[in-house]
C-alpha cells in the first residue's frame, strides 16, 4: 500500500508539511478498499493480526472512548487495551484525542466499532504517511524506484530465524499484495479520468461567456478570469501554482447564488478560498469537491444554471432526433408478442446495475460527463455504501430529471412513457409542449430495447479475469500470426468455447479478436471465412458485439460475401447479418451497401415441395432461409421494407410461404408481420394470396410459427378485405382453438391480438359467437399479463358492438373485471377498456352493474388522462352510461368538478376527443340543472368556437350538443352572439345525412331567436332547408320545416310591422 | 495441349481400360475418364502403349500439384503423392491416377476424410501422433523473434488440436477420432495443412481436362 499511497492517492495540492488526503472519489475508493481489507484482516489472518508493530500508528481521532467495550480499560478520556506487547505497553492507547495502535487485531476492532470509518482511516493515513515503516520498521519504508526490501528481509530471515521474522515476512507479503490490488483498482479509476487541458477550460469559459448576462434566460450573470494575462502555455495561474497543475481562476456569478471563485486545474475544477477584495490575492486552498468540468460544478452549486442547461439539453436531444429522421419512420406498431418480448426483456433479465450504467453512458453521449455519474461506478465495488450515498446525492440535484428524460427518449415501453410524461410535466415550465414532444418520439420508435444501440458498460471491477479470457487471448494471437492451417485450428478451438456466454463474447472483443475475425472475411481463404463467420454468428447475439461489428465495417464485408458462389458461406453471412442488423444503424448500413437486393436474391430457390431434393438443392433452401432471417431483422426499417419491395421480394416470399418447414416459415411470416404495417404490403399479401398460407400455418405444430402467423394476421387485419379473407380461408376456427392454450403467454398475446382485429368485422364476430370465443375471452380477463389483456379487452370491445354479445359479457361475469381495469395505468389497455365498458353500458341491465361498481366515476376520472385517445374513449363510454343510468342527472352532479372538467376538454385539439365530449355534453344536458351548470362554465362559447370545423363526425355531435344547449335560458341568443349560426348553415352542404339531421335540429332550436333567423337567412339557409324537407328522414324533415316556418313567421311579423 | 496424334494407344485398348476403370471408380463418366487417361499419358511424356516405367514419378506429380493445384508445402505434396501411390512403388499408375483424382476432385466427405488421414499419418501407422502433428504444423505460425522458444506456439497448437480431436484420450488421433472430429466440424478436414484443391482450381483443372469430351 505504500506505493499506492505515495503515487496514486491524491494529496492536497496546497500546503506543505502535514499533507491532507483530498476527498476525491479515487481516494475514497482507496480508503474503502483499505478499510475493507483491515477490517477482515484479523479474521483472515489470525496469527498475523497479533503481530506487534515496530512503532505504533498514531493519529488524532474523533472516536468516543465509550465505544470500546470488553477487553479495554476506560478511565475518563483514556482507553487502554488489556492486550499488551512484550514490554507491557498496551496495544491500543487512546488518550484525549490521540490514539496509538500497534497491531492489526486492534486496528480491525477499532474500525469495527468506529462510526465514521472513512474519517478514521483517512486520519490514520494522514498521520502516518508510510504506515509500512511503522509496522515493519524504517527499513521497509517505501522508496521510489527498485524496491529491494523484500530481498533484504529474506536475508534477515536467513540470518536470524526467529519466528518473528517469519510473521514479518508474511505481513510484508500480505501488504504488498494489498498494494498491488489497490494500484490495480486505482489504475482503473485513473484511466477513466480525462485530464482537462488549458484549451478545454478556455473553450468552456468562452462558451459560458456567450451565455452570460443579466437577463433571466441567460445561464449566468457573469464569468470572468481573475487576470487578463495568459502565459504562452495557455495557463493564467502564476507559475508557482502551475506546478500544482492549476490552469486558471475564474470568478462566476450565477443568478441564484453569491460570487464564487473557482480554480480550474488539470485534475478538475473546484471552489477555492476566494479572492480577497482588497489585496486581490487568491486563497488557493480547496474548499469544495473536485468536479470534472466547469459545467458540472456550476450545475451543482446553482439550480438556476442547471435548469437552463436542462432546457438546452432537451433541445439538443430534439435536434439529434431529427438526424434519425430516416429511421424515425420505423413506425410499425409493435405486435402484441413483440411487446411481450420487450416487456420480458426489460424486466426479465435486467441486471441490478443496468439502469445506473445506462444513464451513465447516455450522459457520456452528451459529451459532458459528470463526476457524480462516475462515482456511481464505485457502487459495483465491494463497498456498496459509497454508491448508495452518491446515489442519494444525485437524486437531490436537479439534473437528475434531465438525464432521465433523455433516457425515455430512447426507450418506448409503456412504463417509461408514463414516467416520461410524469417527469417532463413536473420539470418543465411548459409541460404540454414538452410532454407532447416526448410522446411523439417514443411512439414513433416502436423498437424494443434490444434494437437500441446499447451503451458500453465497463466490465465489473472484479480483479480476476476468467481463465477463458487468457485462452481466448492466446487463440487470437494464433489467428493473427498463423497461416491458414493454424487459423482454422484456432477458429475451431474458439468455437468450442461457450460463445453464448457474455464473458467469452466480450473477451473476444477485448483482446482484439473481432478485428481479426472481420479481417479474415476479407481474405481469399474460404475455410477461414467460414470459421470466422461461425464465430461471429454466435457472438453477434450480444448487442455490444453487434455494435462493434458494425463499427469495424463487418456488415459491408458480409454483404459482399452474399455474392460468393459458396453456399455455406452465403448462408452463414446472411445469418450473421440477421443477427447484427438488430439496430437502426446496422440496418441502414445493410441497405446502403446494397444488401437488401442481394438478400432478396438469396430467397430465390428451387420449388420447396418437390419430394427428393439433392444435397445441393437443400443447400439452396438453407441459403434462402438464412436470407429470410436477415431480411426479417432488416425489415424493421421502413426504408428497408421499401427496398425489399423494389427488389421484387414479395413474390419470392409468397413462394417460400408454401414451404413445409417451420424454420423457413418463421422468418418469412416474421417479415410479413413486420411489413404488414405498409399498405403496399397489405395489398400484395392480398394479391399474392398469402393469407391462405398464413391461415394454414396457424394449424402448424410449431407454437413459434403459430405465434408469428397470428401476429401477421393481427397486423394485416387492419384491412377489412383481409379480415374477410381470414374468415373465408377458415382462419377463425384455429384462432378460436388456440385461444384455449393459455399457457404460452406470447402465443396467447398474438392470438388474442388477431381475434381482436378480426372481430372488427361483424361477420367475424358472428362466427366467433359460434365458437363461444367471447366466453373464453371473458375468462381470460383474470390473471393475465398486460400484453394479453390489452388484446383480450380489445376483442371484447369489438365483440360488444354486437348487441347479443353484451348480454353474454354480463352473464359470464365480465363486467366486474372490466370496470376494475378502469383504474389501471396502461394506456393501450385503457383505450380498449373504456371502449369495452362503453359497449357494455348500452345494455340497461349491464349499466346497473357498472353503476353499482362506481364505473362512471372511474370513466369520468379517465377524462383527466393525458392521452387523447383515452380521453375520447372515456367520453364515448360516458354517453351510454348517462343514457341508461337511473337518475343520471344526480349522479353527474355528484362528481365534484366533473362538469367543469368536461367543458374544459373542449379546448382539446383532437377532433375525436371533441366529438366524444360533444356527445357526452348532449347527454349531460338532458338534465336541466346540469345544463345550467354547463352554461355557467361557458359551454356556449366553447362550442361556438368549434363551429368552423370540417370534420363531419365532430360536426354532427357538435350540432347535437348545440341543439341541446339551446334549451336553457338565453343560450340561443348567446350562440348567435358567438357567431355559431353562420358556420352551422354550411353543415347542410355536407354529404353526411347524420350531419344534416343534427344540423337541422340545431338550426330549428336557434331559429327561435329573431337575430339568428336573420343570420340564417343572410347565409341563404332557406334553399338548403327546402331540399332537406324533401328527405325521407322524418326527424330531418320536421326540423327543417320547423326552422323554415320560424324564419317565415319572422318575415311575416316583420311585414306586418312595416306595412300592417 | 491435347493433340490427338500424341496418343498411340489403340481405340480398343483405351475402351478396355476405360471400361475396367469405370467399373471400380465412381464420380467420373466414361468420357471424362478417357480424357483423364489421355492426360495421364500425355503427362508421362512417353506416349507408348507399354510404358517402360510404371507411371508418373514423384517429381512429375509434384509439378502437377504445384502448377495446377497451387500447392506449396513440400511435405504435404510428398504425402499427397504417397496417398495416390497406393502400392508404394514410387510411381503413380494410370489406375492410381484415376482412383486418386476421383477422391481428389470429386470425393464425398467420407472418402476425403480417409484420404486426408492418409496424408497426415506420416508413418502410416494408423495414428496421427503429437510428433507428426508438430511436424505438420511447425511452419504454420509466424515466428516471433521476441519469444524465447519459437516452437512453443506450435506445441501449444498441437495441444489444442489434440484436445479437440483426441476423443478416446490416448494422446494420439486415430482414424475414428479424426472421422468423428471432421463429422462434427467439417473445417477440420484439412486440419494439418491443405491437401485438397479448392473449388476454383478444381474447376480450372476440369475445364482444361474435359474441354473436349463435354463440348465436342
Amino acid at each position: 500500500m505504500g506505493v499506492t499511497l505515495s503515487r496514486a492517492a491524491q494529496w492536497t495540492t496546497a500546503g506543505f508539511g502535514a499533507g491532507k488526503l483530498e476527498i476525491t472519489p479515487l481516494n475514497e475508493s482507496l480508503l474503502n478498499d483499505i478499510i475493507n481489507y483491515v477490517e477482515n484482516f484479523s479474521r483472515k489472518h489470525p496469527q498475523e493480526a497479533t503481530f506487534v508493530f515496530r512503532e505504533p500508528l498514531e493519529w488524532t481521532t474523533s472516536m468516543n472512548p465509550l465505544v470500546f467495550e470488553s477487553g479495554y480499560e476506560t478511565s475518563g478520556a483514556t482507553v487502554r487495551s488489556i492486550e499488551t506487547d512484550k514490554n507491557g505497553r498496551p496495544l491500543l492507547l487512546l488518550s484525549v484525542s490521540t490514539i496509538k495502535v500497534s497491531s492489526f487485531g486492534q486496528l480491525s476492532y477499532l474500525l469495527y466499532v468506529s462510526k465514521d470509518k472513512l474519517k478514521e482511516a483517512q486520519a490514520c493515513l494522514e498521520g502516518n504517511r508510510d504506515p509500512i515503516a511503522n509496522i515493519l520498521g524504517p527499513g521497509f519504508a517505501t522508496v521510489e524506484g527498485e524496491d529491494m526490501s523484500s530481498l533484504r528481509l529474506l536475508d534477515k530471515i536467513k540470518q536470524d530465524d526467529s519466528q518473528d521474522a517469519e510473521i514479518k515476512m508474511k505481513i510484508f507479503l500480505l501488504l504488498q499484495q494489498l498494494d498491488m490490488q489497490l494500484l490495480n483498482s486505482s489504475l482503473k479509476l485513473i484511466s477513466k479520468e480525462v485530464r482537462t487541458t488549458p484549451a478545454t477550460v478556455k473553450n468552456d469559459i468562452d462558451l459560458l461567456k456567450c451565455f452570460s448576462g443579466k437577463e433571466e434566460k441567460m445561464a449566468l450573470e457573469s464569468i470572468d478570469y481573475t487576470t487578463d494575462y495568459e502565459f504562452s502555455n495557455g495557463c493564467r495561474a502564476p507559475p508557482w501554482r502551475q506546478v500544482h497543475g492549476e490552469i486558471c481562476y475564474v470568478i462566476v456569478k450565477p443568478h441564484d447564488t453569491d460570487l464564487v471563485c473557482i480554480t480550474c486545474s488539470t485534475s478538475g475544477v473546484f471552489i477555492n478560498g476566494g479572492m480577497d477584495p482588497n489585496t486581490e490575492e487568491i486563497n488557493y486552498e480547496r474548499k469544495g469537491e473536485i468536479y470534472k468540468d466547469l459545467m458540472t460544478l456550476l450545475r451543482e452549486i446553482s439550480p438556476a444554471f442547471a435548469e437552463i442547461m436542462a432546457q438546452q439539453d432537451l433541445q439538443e436531444a430534439e435536434d439529434v432526433m431529427s438526424v434519425y429522421d430516416d429511421d424515425a419512420v420505423d413506425a410499425s406498431e409493435p405486435s402484441p408478442s413483440q411487446r411481450f418480448q420487450e416487456h420480458k426483456e426489460k424486466y426479465g433479465d435486467e441486471k441490478p446495475m443496468q439502469p445506473l450504467v445506462k444513464s451513465q453512458a447516455i450522459n457520456k453521449q452528451k459529451l459532458e460527463p459528470s463526476l457524480t455519474w462516475k462515482d456511481l461506478d464505485l457502487s459495483s465495488s465491494p463497498d456498496v455504501k459509497v454508491g448508495r450515498k452518491e446515489e442519494k446525492d444525485y437524486k437531490d440535484n436537479g439534473k437528475y430529471e434531465t438525464s432521465k428524460d433523455e433516457e425515455y427518449l430512447k426507450s418506448s415501453s409503456p412504463e417509461s412513457k408514463l414516467r416520461a410524461n410524469l417527469t417532463s410535466s413536473m420539470s418543465r415550465k411548459g409541460p404540454k409542449r414538452s410532454s407532447e414532444k416526448t410522446e411523439e418520439f417514443s411512439e414513433s420508435s416502436s423498437e424494443s430495447e434490444e434494437d437500441e444501440e446499447q451503451p458500453e458498460w465497463h466490465q465489473e471491477t472484479s480483479t480476476e479475469l476468467p481463465s477463458e479470457y487468457w485462452q481466448i487471448q492466446k487463440l487470437v494471437k494464433y489467428l493473427k500470426g498463423g497461416n491458414q492451417t493454424a487459423t482454422v485450428i484456432a477458429l475451431c478451438s474458439m468455437k468450442d468455447f461457450n460463445l453464448a456466454q457474455e464473458t467469452c463474447q466480450l473477451a473476444i472483443r477485448d483482446v482484439g479478436g473481432l478485428d481479426v475475425l472481420i479481417n479474415l472475411l476479407d481474405t481469399e481463404e474460404i475455410k477461414c471465412k467460414i470459421g470466422s463467420l461461425k464465430i461471429l454468428k454466435e457472438i453477434s447475439q450480444n448487442s455490444q458485439i453487434r455494435c462493434s461489428i458494425a463499427d469495424l465495417g463487418g456488415l459491408q464485408t458480409m454483404v459482399k460475401i452474399l455474392d460468393s458462389p459458396d453456399k455455406d458461406l452465403k448462408s452463414l453471412a446472411a445469418e450473421t447479418i440477421g443477427n447484427v442488423a438488430k439496430f437502426r444503424r446496422a440496418r441502414r448500413t445493410v441497405r446502403q451497401y446494397g444488401g437488401i437486393k442481394k438478400l432478396v436474391r438469396l430467397l430465390d430457390c428451387v420449388p420447396l415441395r418437390s419430394a427428393n431434393l439433392t444435397a445441393d438443392q437443400e443447400k439452396d433452401i438453407e441459403v434462402a432461409r438464412c436470407g429470410a432471417l436477415a431480411l426479417w431483422s432488416c425489415s424493421k426499417s421502413t426504408r428497408n421494407k421499401e427496398a425489399m419491395r423494389k427488389a421484387r421480394g414479395l413474390p419470392l416470399l409468397a413462394r417460400l410461404l408454401k414451404s413445409p418447414h417451420a424454420n423457413m416459415l418463421i422468418p418469412v411470416v416474421g417479415i410479413l408481420q413486420e411489413c404488414a404495417s405498409e399498405p403496399t404490403y397489405r395489398l400484395a399479401i392480398k394479391t399474392e394470396r398469402m393469407i391462405e398460407d398464413i391461415v394454414q400455418n396457424l394449424s402448424s405444430e410449431n407454437e413459434e410459427l403459430q405465434k408469428h402467423c397470428a401476429c401477421a394476421i393481427f397486423k394485416c387485419a387492419e384491412d377489412a378485405e383481409i379480415r374477410n379473407l381470414v374468415r373465408q380461408y377458415g382462419g377463425l376456427t384455429p384462432l378460436a382453438e388456440l385461444l384455449k392454450k393459455s399457457d404460452n403467454k406470447e402465443l396467447l398475446a398474438a392470438i388474442t391480438g388477431a381475434i381482436w382485429k378480426c372481430s372488427i368485422s361483424l361477420e367475424n364476430v358472428l362466427k366467433f359467437q359460434e365458437y363461444q370465443v367471447l366466453e373464453i375471452l371473458v375468462a381470460l380477463l383474470a390473471d393475465q399479463p398486460e400484453e394479453v389483456l390489452v388484446n383480450v379487452v380489445g376483442a371484447i370491445a369489438e365483440c360488444g358492438q354486437e348487441p347479443s354479445n353484451r348480454t353474454i359479457i354480463r352473464k359470464c361475469g365480465g363486467i366486474n373485471p372490466l370496470v376494475n381495469l378502469l383504474s389501471g395505468t396502461n394506456r393501450a389497455l385503457l383505450v380498449n377498456v373504456t371502449k369495452a365498458v362503453g359497449a357494455c353500458a348500452v345494455e340497461p341491465e349491464n349499466m346497473t352493474i357498472i353503476d353499482s361498481l362506481d364505473g362512471v366515476r372511474l370513466l369520468w376520472s379517465l377524462l383527466k388522462n393525458p392521452h387523447p385517445d383515452v380521453q375520447a374513449n372515456a367520453a364515448w363510454a360516458i354517453c351510454p352510461c348517462i343514457e341508461n343510468a337511473k337518475d343520471a342527472g344526480e349522479m353527474v352532479r355528484s362528481f365534484v368538478g366533473g362538469l367543469e372538467l368536461i367543458v374544459n376538454l373542449l379546448k382539446s385539439d383532437n377532433n375525436d376527443v371533441l366529438a366524444s365530449v360533444c356527445a357526452a355534453i348532449t347527454n349531460i344536458a338532458k338534465d336541466e340543472e346540469n345544463l345550467a351548470v354547463l352554461t355557467d362554465h361557458g359551454v356556449v362559447l366553447m362550442l361556438s368556437r368549434l363551429a368552423y370545423t370540417t370534420d363531419d363526425k365532430l360536426r354532427r355531435h357538435l350540432a347535437e350538443a348545440i341543439a341541446r344547449c339551446c334549451m336553457w335560458g338565453t343560450n340561443r341568443i348567446a350562440f348567435g352572439e358567438a357567431r355559431a349560426v353562420a358556420p352551422l348553415v354550411e353543415y347542410l352542404k355536407s354529404s353526411d345525412p347524420d350531419v344534416h339531421r343534427a344540423t337541422a335540429q340545431a338550426l330549428f332550436q336557434l331559429s327561435a331567436d329573431a337575430n339568428n333567423c336573420i343570420t340564417m337567412h343572410e347565409n341563404s339557409v332557406v334553399k338548403l332547408l327546402m331540399d332537406m324537407v324533401g328527405s325521407t328522414d322524418e326527424i330531418l324533415q320536421e326540423a327543417a320545416a320547423g326552422c323554415i316556418s320560424n324564419i317565415r313567421r319572422l318575415a311575416m311579423a316583420n311585414e306586418k310591422a312595416r306595412y300592417g | 495441349m491435347f493433340q490427338p496424334q500424341t496418343f498411340r494407344m489403340s481405340r480398343k485398348n483405351m475402351q478396355k481400360l476405360t471400361d475396367s476403370l469405370h467399373r471400380t471408380v465412381r464420380h467420373f463418366n466414361k468420357n471424362e475418364m478417357e480424357a483423364l487417361i489421355r492426360l495421364f499419358y500425355l503427362l508421362m511424356g512417353e506416349p507408348s502403349e507399354r510404358p517402360s516405367r510404371n507411371g508418373l514419378d514423384r517429381n512429375k506429380f509434384r509439378n502437377i500439384l504445384h502448377n495446377t493445384f497451387e500447392m506449396t508445402d513440400d511435405m504435404i505434396m510428398d504425402r499427397v503423392f504417397r496417398a495416390f501411390d497406393k502400392d508404394n512403388d514410387s510411381y503413380i499408375s494410370v489406375t492410381e491416377w484415376i482412383e486418386g483424382l476421383a477422391v481428389f476432385l470429386r470425393g464425398n466427405l467420407d472418402e476425403k476424410i480417409k484420404y486426408c488421414f492418409e496424408v497426415y499419418d506420416l508413418n502410416n501407422d494408423g495414428y496421427i501422433t503429437r510428433e507428426e502433428m508438430f511436424h505438420l504444423l511447425k511452419n504454420s505460425l509466424l515466428k516471433q523473434p521476441t519469444e524465447e522458444d519459437p516452437d512453443e506456439g506450435v506445441k501449444d497448437l498441437v495441444e489444442i488440436t489434440l484436445k479437440k480431436m483426441d476423443h478416446d484420450h490416448d494422446s494420439k488421433v486415430s482414424y475414428d477420432d479424426f472421422q468423428k472430429s471432421v463429422k462434427e466440424e467439417t473445417l477440420l478436414l484439412e486440419a494439418f495443412g491443405p491437401c485438397l484443391p479448392d473449388t476454383k482450381n478444381i474447376l480450372a483443372f476440369e475445364r482444361q481436362a474435359f474441354v473436349q469430351v463435354n463440348e465436342p
